[in-house]
């Protein structure tokens, strides 16, 4: 008596589980990412039995690549007969997906900038690929996939900093940094504009907008091994060549000609801009949606050099398409990345999405006839270096972010760098 | 819940005793208290089983077992009427273990580890990417076009690959044993096999389940192997580092390198002691917290750090405090007109979002663009004095705290009987000397709790730095510690900044700033204790 009662209660409990608990599982993966939001391509049509039959592909992109790239994974798997799932995770992508990879509940394919690489790699978050026609893609591209030596993503847009400029208050593109300094201090005197320079400099620094001028000035952050890739031992945050350059800066700064100054930050870099306050602005192609929104006359340019001093390189960072090591269906997500990422018609729809420049040659040629800025920006970026993604860099960034940030407000340029040097090395190791 | 009630008393409203040995309990309740008990009882079921998928996949069995126990605890406390106690205590322990006692003993079993970015997982998870990230395509090989067939079932026979060289158009097949050429296939224009005699070809969505043997299938060739790159090419790679159980270490064929397993770091480490950048999680003991001390940066900053951290939050707490109890008192007059209006505008604060308000202050104390410089005509870095910096953190603090002190005070005001001021007016003391006096005294009795919660609360309060000044200004000679970092935002930069998250040498830092909050919030509340004794 006693045990069939239980039993009847455990019956009645058991058959309520069952339907909580299959609807269970299958939230079960997407409520690992919180803000991922599930898209499941043909889902009521036709896919759903040829889904039976077939894998699921999940690919994890930002908010607006996942708009994009929905019709074009819709397609992939209608072509194929497998469902695949676009979903969005709207912050920290890079982190989200290296936790979700040492979980288990990793999705196959991730798109995001290639100087995650260095990150997901030591965690063995993300497999090789090989790409099926290197020849194809824009060089620059390919060598910022390329990590120890292994192509680890297929790139599809290509983008750095390059100088935007207001043509009705500067209708010609400066010859160098003094000549630009020049003219936007005559702008301020006359009123026409209040600042020189919107250069997103910030309280507490950015190196990567800053190098280009560093670069100009003959600094560099690091030194290189023999096969052209960014070491980390050879800091040369606070060599000879880097403080003299970043005294050139120094006079630009607060207690210089104030073009660069640290309240103007990345919040209001744009803005100070696009509301005519400043006749140039040093940013990359996200800027334009803005400054077309602000429906001004404007011109791409090279970021000037220094008089006499090299050209103003800036970093090249590149987007792209990874395999994860730990997907359920790898074969499937690198036929994905490597056949299908790679075709003209896909590169162009994510360079609608957000004005960056394909990395397949291509679609590059494609976009450019209606969009000159393009080649503007490429133009600007010639002789870059891939923005670095060895893990150890990350170590650089904070430090020497810092020392710019106080060289800009009037600190010793020596005694700043030897500081961040110290720092450097220290949690380098 | 409810049915332990009713089964206490019986129906006719006399005790019954619980019956003891006998009677599983679905009788004598009431049928809406049946039902939400078979209701509440299938969730339990339902959670238990969703739960324990994820740790069948992962074999983690000890969970496993802990979570069975406990479910089955739970149904027999339930379905047993003589455990009265543990029905209402039950709920409570559960969540007292998930939420509390759990991720404690997860951040202190992580403190003893090197749990982080790139020692993350297991030893072997480790080789499986180092091997992996190793295979480099042989140089100049050719890229075949594949098909993947089999001569069984398609979702479970064994798989061959079809092949085509790309130059010679010529059909091979390889398996785990080698490649050799292909009898009577169909070659299509495109150069793949479209059909082999025996074989049945997979179309993708059939490849694509049997993924994991694709990706494992590697045809051996005299210079290295084949392998699938998706489910329509293949190309010859070879493995450039495999690891070596003999030695436990790694080795690289094409130069001769080795990298000797180092337990203690969880790394392979050659003798000039780089380690491969694909590492594993060990124990490393108290190595964390020695690290904490060994920090140059923190011995020589730690006493200026920690006395602004305390300023701080002892500045915000009785700022906002004493702000707020200014309000209450002024909007505590019985015949105030318009008392609501003036109540939800000095609330509006406490409702908005804080971070996003505090971003929007931090754009306001802007030295060229913000809001404040441009209304009082003044160009004060804020952010770039250490001092301004300071104070600009805290009038931060206080726009978004006084509200929440304003609405305690309020309450608190409110249960004051006011007879006990009457009383001491018609003594003729003076209202302020009966406020100090009398007020006062109740008020803290009945705050004390809250400002010493507030206090490690705000001891604490990452965001207050993280969205303002990230702790800046940094001074140019040091620029690991800002002007207005606390502990917490100094230590998330050390765990989280430069090095990649390092999770194990946060936890152990957590740690400790647990203990100095725990220290101060044990003698606080004992002094509180001795304010009750005012009452």
């Amino acid at each position: 008596m006693k045990s069939t009662r239980l039993f009847a209660g455990l019956a009645a409990a058991s058959l309520l589980a069952l339907p909580a608990c299959s609807g269970g599982s299958g939230s079960g993966s997407s409520s690992s990412t919180g803000s991922a939001t599930d898209s499941a391509s043909g889902a009521s049509s036709s896919a759903t039995s040829a889904a039976a039959g077939g894998g699921t592909l999940t690919i994890w992109a930002d908010d607006k690549r996942a708009a994009a790239l929905k019709p074009f994974a819709e397609q992939f798997g209608k072509d194929n007969g497998v469902t695949v799932k676009v979903q969005a995770v709207s912050k920290d992508l890079q982190a989200a997906f290296v936790t979700a990879s040492q979980a288990g509940n990793a999705p196959d394919v991730v798109v995001g900038a290639h100087d995650w690489i260095g990150n997901m790699v030591q965690n063995g978050a993300v497999d090789p690929v090989q790409l099926a026609d290197e020849a194809a893609f824009d060089p620059q591209a390919v060598k910022a996939v390329t990590y120890d030596g292994q192509v680890y993503g297929v790139p599809y847009a290509v983008e750095n900093l390059a100088l935007i400029r207001n043509t009705k208050l500067a209708p010609n593109a400066p010859k160098s940094m003094e000549d630009l300094v020049k003219t936007g201090k005559e702008l301020k005197t006359s009123g026409k504009a209040k600042e020189i320079m919107a250069l997103q400099a910030g309280q507490n620094g950015d190196v990567y907008h800053l190098q280009p001028l560093v670069n100009s000035a003959g600094g560099s952050l690091f030194g290189m091994t023999s096969d052209g890739m960014p070491d980390a031992k050879q800091v040369k945050v606070n060599s000879p060549e880097t403080v003299a350059a970043l005294k050139k800066i120094a006079a630009l700064g607060e207690k210089g000609s104030g073009a660069l100054k640290r309240s103007i930050t990345a919040e209001n870099a744009i803005s100070t801009f696009t509301s005519g306050k400043a006749a140039y602005l040093v940013s990359g192609p996200w800027a334009i949606t803005d400054v077309k929104k602000a429906n001004m006359s404007y011109d791409v340019s090279a970021i000037p050099a220094f008089e006499g001093g090299k050209p103003a390189t800036p970093f090249i960072g590149t987007q792209a398409f990874y395999v994860a090591s730990k997907g359920k269906n790898k074969s499937l997500a690198q036929e994905f990345t490597t056949n299908f990422v790679a075709t003209p018609e896909l590169h162009v729809a994510l360079y609608k999405a957000e004005p960056r420049r394909p990395a397949l040659v291509e679609a590059a040629d494609q976009v450019k006839g209606s969009d000159a800025d393009i080649e503007k920006f490429k133009a600007a970026g010639e002789g870059g270096l891939p923005l670095p993604a060895i893990p150890q860099m990350s170590a650089i960034w904070e430090p020497m972010g810092k020392a710019e940030a106080a060289i800009i407000g009037g600190a010793d340029v020596q005694k700043s760098l030897d500081a961040a040097a110290a720092a450097v090395k220290k949690s380098i190791g | 819940m409810s049915t332990a009630t009713r089964e206490a008393t019986g129906p006719a409203g006399q005790p019954t005793r619980p019956s003891g040995k006998g009677g599983w309990g679905l009788s004598g309740s009431s049928p809406l208290a049946l039902a939400a008990k078979v209701v509440l009882l299938g969730m339990v079921a339902a959670i238990t089983v969703w739960m324990a998928m994820p740790l069948i996949a992962t074999q983690s069995w000890v969970l496993l077992a802990l979570l069975l126990l406990s479910a089955l605890a739970i149904f027999v406390v339930y379905l047993q009427p003589r455990y009265i106690p543990p029905k209402y205590l039950v709920p409570g322990v559960i969540f007292l273990l998930l939420f509390q006692v759990f991720p404690v003993l997860f951040t202190v079993s992580t403190a003893f580890t090197n749990f982080g970015d790139g020692h993350r997982g297991s030893k072997e998870e480790a080789i499986t990417a180092i091997e992996s990230s190793s295979v480099k395509r042989v140089k100049d090989s050719a890229t075949y076009s594949l098909s993947i067939a089999t001569k069984g079932d398609p979702a479970t026979g064994d798989l061959v690959f079809l092949l085509t060289d790309p130059k010679s158009k010529e059909a091979l097949i390889g398996d785990a044993t080698g490649i050799k050429p292909l009898e009577g296939a169909e070659v299509s224009s495109l150069g793949r096999v479209t059909a082999a005699e025996g074989y049945t070809i997979l179309n993708a969505g059939q490849a694509s389940t049997r993924s994991k043997d694709i990706s494992n299938l590697s045809v051996p060739t005299d210079t290295g192997a084949i392998r699938a790159q998706g489910i329509s090419r293949a190309y010859e790679g070879v493995k450039a580092r495999a690891y070596d159980k003999a030695c436990d270490c790694i080795k690289d064929t094409t130069t001769g390198a080795t990298w000797k397993a180092d337990g203690d770091r969880g790394s392979f480490v050659n003798d000039k002691g780089e380690a491969l950048s694909q590492g594993w999680r060990v124990n490393v003991g108290a190595g964390n917290f020695t690290r904490v001390f060994q920090d140059k940066t923190l011995q020589t900053h730690f006493l200026s750090m920690l006395a602004w951290n305390f300023f701080f939050a002892l500045a915000v707490v009785f700022g906002t405090f004493a702000v707020g109890l200014a309000i209450a008192l002024a909007l505590h007059h019985p015949r105030l007109k318009g008392l609501k209006i003036y109540r939800i505008l000095i609330v509006l604060p406490y409702a908005m979002p804080a971070f996003a308000m505090m971003l929007v202050w931090r754009d306001m104390f802007n030295q060229d663009f913000g809001l404040i410089n441009q209304l009082t005509g003044a160009s004060t870095n804020w952010f770039g004095n250490p001092w301004l910096a300071k104070l600009a953190v805290i009038i931060i603090q206080f726009w978004l705290g006084y509200p929440y002190m304003f609405l305690v005070t309020t309450g608190a005001l409110q249960s004051i009987p006011t007879d006990l001021t009457e009383a001491a007016g018609v003594d003729g003391a003076s209202k302020f000397f009966s406020f100090r006096t009398i007020t006062l005294p109740l008020l803290f009795v009945a705050t004390a709790p809250l400002l010493i919660s507030s206090f490690a609360f705000n001891f604490n309060n990452f965001n207050a730095i993280g969205f303002t000044t990230e702790g800046g200004p940094f001074p140019p000679e040091s620029p690991q510690v800002g002007g207005t970092d606390l502990l917490i935002s100094y230590t998330y930069r050390l765990a989280f900044g430069a090095g990649g998250a390092q999770y194990g040498f946060a936890a152990a830092m957590s740690l400790l700033i647990f203990l100095i909050v725990a220290i101060i919030s044990i003698i606080s509340f004992r002094r509180t204790a001795a304010l009750e004794e005012i009452n």
